[in-house]
């Protein structure tokens, strides 16, 4: 038994059992090391847990997005991070006019509404244009075709947003009831940190319900387990997949608006990274399962947050926090080698893609 | 001549006039040709003798050499980056159109090239201050190195996983060489300047037309082998892996070694390209290394026909060339790029000049033909 498996073990697996050895080491030490030096205060800490939380759950609201469609049609919707650029950008400009009357400051709460909604009617409409041209035609296509689509589809919108709106940072208006912090059971959170992670949890449930309880959901899953037999039984396998861009583009509006809020700006190229750190997430919690996404997403915004402190922060190196992009895709490779499943999916990544 | 210049190039590039005057002489002469091809299917096909074959690639050869000559310095800085750009592309075509292994994150090995010849060339780090000669196998050693290095860990990796975990890769090279950890090697934001350019005898190549002539050199021996390999045993072995690993590793192919050549050619024309690159500018900055290099050159190939060596020439000059000599479009021209790319891939997926076997396959209605998209609505999808 030993004899066989050790007979199998290749020269790779050994190196990367090293690699694996060496990086947790690396992580182990220096998390114990920037502990035990105590550079950083308590609450320091708290406030990185909490700003990693609130990024966290924006991640998860778009990594949603992902895995839905990985879900329903096993393709990666490159063009996601335009859908929750659009959405946003969109409603800043009813955002200001509401602004100027008045009435954002007057009925903050009717105000904020109304510009999610719109955030996310215009993502849903972008992602169902985006699917019908850049997708659908293409369902027996070879799986890189797609791919490129996504590609070209993500530019054209890029630059007609930029082309539309201009190529400058536009800051969101600022409203009274969202500044200042409050105290949960003694930590300190800003208010709009707990306006995002309350909202962002409130969609996932709500999502999470969809999917799980309601008719369409139920046929969502059937068709995510093969897609024939769900037709067989009846199910209309386009509007499905129609209804599952429409949910995702949705999420991506909201999680927009949310990011508008914490970061208090937009812009055309605004997107990218969100999308990418998004999509890490979801490929962290496993691709293609929802409660991964939202688990995924939580866990990169805090690991990101406070992960480049603990671990290098012991070094003295200067602003640990400018790796925190390159932690985040570390830890995506590492994942995927070690655990292509993610924490909670199926092992997809060696399947036969 | 100067005249019709200056008429058809205003001082940032294309004129509007000129742009359109092209377009009409392109169109034209692809209506006509087209009407003589079709004639000419009619007849049986005459083979090209060897001799003619001989012939042609010289009058090619002439044309490369003079026509920066003839056509002054903008137009060779425009050859310069379309030169660079099929550099890349051949070493992608490689990883990607040979061995079918997606790579998003080749715009790294571009860098690591670059930046390898910066530390060992440029004095205002004082790392070394090597020439650029002696600096050149260094840095394509250590982008092949690399290249190995990210493709252990991707060897079990197929399809998206290998396009996002590359995708990765190409961003941390760039992060990294952005961050204050690694200012004192890689000089941070600020970039490495002062680095070295090639001298050949006593001629300091530090012009756009002098270093013409040097990526022509490296294209020509990247293409040469490039069609050497696809030739070899070891390009019908990629071959087989892009068709189907699993065939593959039955038919006896080692798919480790196979996939870290594949890796490593790659690397190797990225380094070189990325090399050149350094000297040309003389400075290097981590954003010149971003995604929409990768994206670009994935996008080149995909544009000539993937796995096409003389695709890439034609890819690169389209995606590359246009837009350069188009600045005067310059607000809109990514936008059509990216419609460019969605249309391409509904109606022409298989490229504008693919390689014979890839133009057959594409006939037989495989779903490479573009067929699919006349599909009924209600259509099943295949299970991946």
């Amino acid at each position: 038994m030993l004899k066989t498996s050790l007979a199998r073990l290749t020269a790779t697996d050994v190196v990367m059992f090293a690699v694996g050895l060496a990086l947790s080491g690396i992580i182990v030490t220096g998390s114990v090391a920037t502990l035990s030096s105590g550079k950083y205060t308590l609450a320091q800490w708290q406030d990185l847990f909490i700003f990693g939380l609130a990024q966290g759950s924006i991640y998860a609201l778009i990594a949603l997005g992902y895995t839905l469609v990985y879900g329903v049609l096993r393709m990666i919707n490159f063009a996601h991070s335009e859908v929750f650029m659009s959405g946003p950008y969109t409603a800043y400009f009813f955002a200001r006019w509401m602004f100027n009357t008045g009435f954002l400051q007057a009925q903050p709460v009717a105000g904020l509404l109304i510009v999610s909604a719109i955030s996310m009617f215009t993502s849903m409409a972008i992602a169902l244009t985006v699917e019908r041209i850049a997708y659908r035609p293409l369902r027996n296509a070879p799986r890189l075709v797609p791919l490129i689509t996504a590609i070209g589809a993500s530019f054209f919108l890029q630059y007609t947003f930029r082309g539309l709106y201009g190529s400058g940072i536009d800051r969101y208006p600022e409203l009274a009831i969202l500044k200042g912090s409050i105290s949960v059971m003694g930590v300190r959170v800003l208010v709009t940190q707990a306006l995002v992670i309350v909202a962002a949890a409130l969609f996932m449930a709500g999502l999470y319900a969809f999917v799980m309880l309601s008719k369409t959901g139920k046929a969502m899953r059937a068709v995510s387990e093969d897609k024939q037999t769900a037709q067989l039984m009846g199910i209309d396998v386009d509007r499905i997949i129609t209804t599952t861009f429409a949910l995702g583009g949705a999420l991506a509006g909201a999680a927009g608006v949310l990011y508008a809020l914490i970061f208090g700006q937009v812009q055309f190229y605004m997107g990218f990274v969100p999308g990418i750190k998004a999509f890490t997430a979801a490929v962290l919690g496993g691709i293609g399962h929802v409660p991964g996404a939202m688990v995924g997403g939580l866990f990169l915004g805090v690991f990101e947050s406070g992960g480049p402190s603990l671990v290098f922060g012991w070094v003295g190196i200067p602003a640990p926090n400018q790796l925190k992009d390159a932690i985040a895709f570390t830890m995506l490779v590492f994942v995927l080698i070690f655990r292509p499943s993610g924490i909670l999916g199926e092992r997809l990544a060696t399947k036969k893609a | 001549m100067a005249p019709l210049l200056e008429w058809v190039f205003s001082g940032k590039g294309l004129s509007v006039a000129g742009a359109l005057a092209i377009a009409v002489i392109v169109i034209a002469s692809e209506v006509l040709g087209n009407r003589r091809r079709t004639n000419a299917r009619n007849v049986t096909a005459v083979p090209i003798t060897p001799r003619q074959k001989q012939m042609r690639t010289g009058a090619l050869m002439a044309l490369l050499l003079i026509f920066p000559l003839l056509l002054g310095t903008y137009v060779s800085e425009v050859l310069d980056q379309v030169g660079l750009y099929i550099l890349m592309g051949l070493g992608l075509n490689v990883v990607v159109g040979f061995a079918g292994l997606l790579d998003l994150g080749y715009v790294g090995f571009f860098a690591i090239g670059a930046y390898a010849m910066g530390m060992l060339t440029s004095p205002e780090l004082g790392l070394a201050s090597l020439s650029w000669w002696t600096a050149l196998p260094i840095a394509v050693s250590i982008t092949i190195l690399a290249g190995i290095m990210l493709g252990v860990p991707v060897l079990n990796m197929r399809g998206d996983y290998l396009a996002i975990v590359t995708l990765g890769f190409g961003e941390i090279i760039r992060l990294l060489a952005l961050s204050d950890a690694l200012r004192p090697w890689t000089g941070g934001s600020q970039g490495i300047q002062l680095i070295a350019k090639p001298v050949v005898g006593t001629m300091v190549l530090d012009n756009q037309l002098k270093l013409y002539y040097l990526i022509l050199a490296g294209c020509l021996l990247a293409g040469f082998i490039s069609s050497r390999l696809r030739d070899s045993r070891l390009g019908r072995a990629w071959m087989a892996m892009r068709e189907d690993e699993d065939v593959a590793q039955a038919i006896g192919i080692n798919l480790v070694a196979t996939k870290l050549l594949a890796f490593s050619v790659g690397a190797a024309f990225g380094g070189l390209s990325g090399a050149i690159f350094a000297a040309k500018l003389g400075a290097i900055y981590p954003n010149s290394f971003g995604l929409l290099i990768s994206i670009n050159v994935l996008a080149l190939l995909i544009i000539g026909g993937m796995g096409s060596i003389r695709g890439v020439v034609v890819g690169a000059l389209v995606l590359v060339g246009l837009p350069e000599l188009l600045r005067e479009f310059a607000e809109f021209r990514l936008l059509v790029y990216g419609a460019l790319l969605v249309v391409m891939m509904l109606y022409r997926p298989q490229g504008l000049w693919p390689e014979d076997a890839r133009k057959l396959e594409a006939h037989e209605d495989d779903g490479l033909s573009g067929d699919s998209s006349a599909a009924p609505a209600g259509r099943i999808i295949e299970p991946a």
